[in-house]
């Protein structure tokens, strides 16, 4: 391919903006801007090498971002997940911590996620600014004139009519325009010697479509920011009959701010959960899930004025801008001590549950035992460790639950008495205690026992722990996510650019309508680079017309700047809006030899498989 | 609905499982017979003379006139003449038969199974793995009826039965309700587009497989390794597979877009974030970059065929790693132990 030529199919990639070199015509736009062709050659040239490198660049990064993605999902996360986080940094003792300080256990929030996030944020507005004006430019401009050389397209035919240039264009015109025909925007030429041609050019929403998409993405890309910056979840247990109020990070068992976020200023509400109600199959699978709660915000903080309502799972309650969840459920065990000097208390703690019947593990952790001051409180605090089964059914001595449901509650615990180890600083499981105080021996055994709801047992030193039931508790989650309404507009925009700029082809047809006299020599009188081309397609329509002398001949050739395939049958349909029927002589065989020639040409297609066509059909 | 009638459909379904097994395996033997039989139909002199003009004629119609129903449509093979037809293509056509039979039990099996579960048959595994099966399917009868790419089915058909196999032996679970976590309309809509869209994607992904086997091949007639003449191929040219890898990626990729974004929609009213980073929805994300990498790099000079090929067909590794490795190996809050 000549230098000459290479530059004008890129050429025509920038104004395709779509990166797709579909190109071939001579005469093509570069020649016809204004400020000379070296200028216009050198300026196009900038901005295609700058087209093409930052789509590469927006490739590469995209690449990037994906596997920069991967070890967030094939490593555990502290935001998801920290016990087991802990436990894999615990178990590869080297390469653990190493992967810990890189950020390979936070990736989303991690510096260098961030970066590439931040450069593909760079890289479409850079590409999209000038994209925007390029396309606010097309859709001002008429459609391209007409190439020299329509034998070199893509599709090409050639047919006669009985009626002057003039007559047929306006013709063509009016087909083109016509409603249901597919938008075609048109402009009519006049040449030399009394040829006319007409342009015409359809899809240009496509090219808005793209736009929308590739803005939406970034509008996308700044709503997660601002909500990872600004926004917050809390999460906390509540038992029933408790409730807690969302002023302070304090307020919750885990709190995860955004970066931005120091938790001052958060709305605040309260809740209290009044009760927990599940509907069971008789095979334990739940149907359904709803705490009564109630709710304060606003004014009525600190007032005795409460909001009843229920919070369900899938349903999540819109409170002051936060949303309230409701994410598990469980049962927390009570217990009553009754201490040697006689006062009692009544205790209870949540469990975990460990499988679907809700056979749950946890404790019961008494740091301030009465009637003990000083270092003779550490001495002397309680752990109440074991399971509970709302359905107790003891299968060779080990008690597991039958049943989701509160209908027959039973424990298996142990009791441990000592120092827990809560002052150490080091965080604790509010599921387990510290079993290093165990082996330290610092915390002893004072042993175990199944109680029903009533049944006690006593230690050693009269303390008298008896098992009196439970009370079910549920796991609330409040978010607050500042973007996530703009999250939810860009999403929309982003899928309907997508889809418009998927399905909408952009097609390009050019007709050339000669005073059939005139008519023999044109084409070929400006050989292109592929003269027999040109030859072809005076084909016998075109030397038919010569013999009449009279009416026109319409050459006419198709572009299709997307979606090459599917134009073929288009073409035709447009093939057939030039000439009535009987004039037809669209040269089928030269615009399929075309059809290959200039395609490998400007490189549209892939190396064409055309014996293999042969042989395999 | 009584349970006895409940029963009976669920036994129904399990049927008609085994029976697209049984149809797609059949499917899967008859194109291998059809591959290994190897020699294109050989054309006397005359023959290859018609074949040029229908190629060409093909030409004018739809230019590369992939996927369009051109000229050469359900006449064309007679151009050899009426003599009877070769043996690889009766086993082709009986290959394509099969795989309707083998559909038509697919669906079957799974309107069964939603109606004996009383609910939409993409609720575990199990049915997840049929629906994405199915799809693929679906989206390989469009692709034969709309072009005659047929002699790749030994490829297409491969990874759908040992899927269908796996469902129907490993994953295989008993028709049950759902729990009330994935009660959600948000999930039905979700996990629906999820799966239709990552069948049709799977199938591009191995459209762009066979293309990458079949430049290879060229490559190596180019370089004189391999004597076109000696050993033909039936498969597809590059241009066609291309075109089917991304026609089927452009159809799907909006939906699966739509897909992950009704995933957010049902994380924002269940999990308490329309986005959590969970494994699950990560890879997905990944997959979805990928295939936005695909769609770029047609469209950059120097990335066009082989390496969007390539990158296509990472996309398919990807959503077979997340629909296997994902839910077998990393648990996360897909793993649907939410609640219970
Ligand atoms: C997060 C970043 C990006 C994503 C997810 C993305 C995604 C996509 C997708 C899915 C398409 C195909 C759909 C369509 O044609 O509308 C596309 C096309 C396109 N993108 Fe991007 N893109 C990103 C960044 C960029 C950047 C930075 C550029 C600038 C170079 C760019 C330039 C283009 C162009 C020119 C097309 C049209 C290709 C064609 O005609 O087929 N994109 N992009």
């Amino acid at each position: 391919m000549p230098p000459r030529d290479s530059v004008r199919v890129r050429t025509e990639t920038r104004m395709a903006a779509d990166g797709k070199v579909h190109g071939g015509g001579s005469g093509g736009p570069a020649s016809r801007r204004p400020g000379g062709p070296v200028r216009a050659v050198t300026a196009f040239a900038r901005t295609i090498w700058r087209h093409l490198t930052s789509m590469r660049t927006a490739l590469i990064l995209l690449f990037l971002l994906a596997l920069a993605s991967l070890p967030g999902a094939l490593l555990p996360q502290w935001d998801l997940n920290t016990s087991k986080t802990a436990q894999y940094i615990a178990d590869h003792p080297t390469l653990g911590p190493l992967l810990d300080r890189l950020g390979f256990f936070g990736v989303f929030a991690s510096p260098w996620y961030s970066a590439i996030y931040l450069l593909l944020f760079i890289s479409l507005v850079g590409c999209l600014t000038p994209r925007t004006f390029e396309f606010i430019g097309q859709w001002r401009a008429k459609p391209v004139s007409t190439p020299r050389n329509l034998a070199r397209l893509p599709h090409h035919a050639t047919v006669t009519v009985d009626e002057p240039p003039d007559a047929a264009a306006e013709r063509i015109r009016r087909a083109l325009r016509h409603k249901g025909f597919g938008g075609w925007r048109v402009a009519v030429r006049p040449e030399r010697d009394g040829v006319v041609t007409v342009s015409a050019e359809r899809g240009y929403l496509r090219e808005v479509g793209n736009l929308v998409f590739h803005f939406s993405v970034l509008g996308l890309l700044i709503a997660v920011a601002v909500g990872s910056l600004f926004g917050f979840a809390g999460s906390v247990i509540v038992t029933s009959g408790g409730g807690f109020c969302s002023a302070t990070p304090i307020a919750y068992d885990n709190f995860r701010p955004g970066r931005l976020v120091d938790g001052t200023d958060m709305a605040p509400f309260c809740v209290t959960v009044n009760g927990f109600h599940a509907d069971y199959n008789d095979d334990g699978m739940a149907k359904s899930f709803l705490a009564d709660v109630q709710i304060q915000s606003g004014a009525a903080l600190g007032s005795d004025r409460w909001q009843r309502t229920e919070l369900q799972v899938n349903n999540p309650l819109r409170i002051a801008g936060q949303r309230l969840y409701l994410l598990g459920h469980g049962y927390s065990p009570t217990f009553t001590v009754r201490y040697p000097d006689g006062q009692v208390r009544d205790y209870d703690a949540p469990f975990q549950p460990q499988d679907s019947m809700f056979t749950s593990q946890g404790v019961i952790k008494i740091t301030d035992p009465p009637g003990y001051t000083g270092s003779a409180v550490r001495q002397h605090q309680l752990a109440i460790v074991g399971i509970f089964a709302p359905s107790g059914v003891l299968n060779g001595g080990v008690l597991t639950s039958g049943f989701p449901d509160l209908l027959a509650p039973a424990v298996a615990v142990e009791v441990y008495r000592g120092d827990l180890g809560m002052e150490g600083g080091r965080s604790q499981s509010v599921f387990a205690i510290d079993t290093d105080q165990v082996s330290l021996g610092l915390l002893k055994s004072q042993g175990r026992a199944n109680l029903t709801p009533g049944e006690s047992m006593t230690l050693s030193d009269g303390t008298v722990i008896t098992f009196t039931g439970a009370k079910p508790w549920v796991s609330l989650q409040t978010s607050y996510d500042p973007a996530q309404g703009w999250a939810l507009v860009f999403a929309i925009l982003l899928v309907a650019g997508l889809l418009t700029s998927l399905t909408i082809k952009r097609r390009r047809v050019w007709y050339r309508i000669r005073p059939a006299a005139s008519g023999a020599g044109s084409p070929g009188s400006e050989p292109g680079a592929r003269p027999a081309g040109g030859d072809r397609t005076l084909s016998p329509g075109s030397a038919d017309a010569v013999r009449t002398g009279a009416g026109s001949v319409v050459e006419i050739g198709g572009l299709a700047r997307t979606d090459q395939a599917g134009y073929g049958a288009e073409f035709s349909a447009l093939v057939a809006i030039a000439g009535s029927q009987d004039a037809q002589a669209a040269d089928g065989r030269a615009a399929g030899a075309s059809s290959a020639d200039p395609a490998e040409a400007v490189a549209v297609t892939m190396p064409d498989g055309g014996p293999d066509k042969a042989k395999g059909e | 609905m009584s349970v006895a009638i409940q029963e009976n459909l669920s036994q129904l379904s399990d049927l008609a499982v085994e029976g697209a097994m049984a149809g797609y395996l059949v499917a899967l033997v008859c194109h291998a017979v059809e591959s290994a039989t190897r020699r294109a139909p050989r054309e006397p002199a005359t023959a290859a003379g018609t074949l040029t003009a229908a190629a060409a004629s093909s030409g004018a119609a739809g230019g590369v006139g992939v996927l369009t129903r051109p000229a050469y449509g359900p006449g064309a093979p007679v151009a050899g003449g009426s003599r009877r037809v070769p043996m690889g293509e009766r086993f082709g056509r009986a290959a394509v038969a099969v795989t309707l039979v083998g559909f038509a039990c697919h669906v079957l099996a799974l309107v069964a199974r939603g109606f004996a579960a009383h609910r939409p048959p993409w609720g575990n595994m199990y049915e997840f793995t049929l629906m994405i099966t199915g799809a693929a399917v679906a989206a390989w009868l469009v692709v034969l009826w709309r072009t005659r790419a047929r002699a790749m089915g030994v490829y297409v058909m491969m990874p759908i039965t040992v899927l269908v196999f796996l469902a129907g032996t490993v994953l295989y679970t008993q028709a049950a309700p759902l729990l009330p976590v994935l009660n959600s309309y948000w999930l039905v809509i979700h996990v629906a587009a999820v799966s239709l869209t990552s069948g049709v994607l799977m199938l591009s992904g191995v459209a762009s497989a066979v293309y990458l086997v079949r430049d290879r091949r060229e490559r190596r007639v180019a370089a004189g390794l391999i004597d076109p003449d000696e050993t033909p191929t039936r498969l597809p040219s590059l241009d066609k597979l291309d075109r089917i890898a991304y026609r089927s990626a452009i159809a799907a990729f909006p939906f699966y877009t739509f897909a992950i974004i009704a995933g957010a929609l049902w994380a924002e009213v269940s999990w308490g974030s329309y986005w959590s980073w969970d494994p699950k929805e990560t890879v997905a994300l990944v997959t979805w970059i990928i295939y936005a990498g695909y769609l770029h790099a047609r469209a950059t000079a120097g990335w066009r065929g082989r390496p969007a090929a390539w990158i296509s067909v990472v996309g398919l590794a990807s959503i077979i790693f997340n629909l296997f490795f994902v839910n077998m190996v990393i648990s996360g809050l897909h793993s649907y132990a939410g609640l219970n």
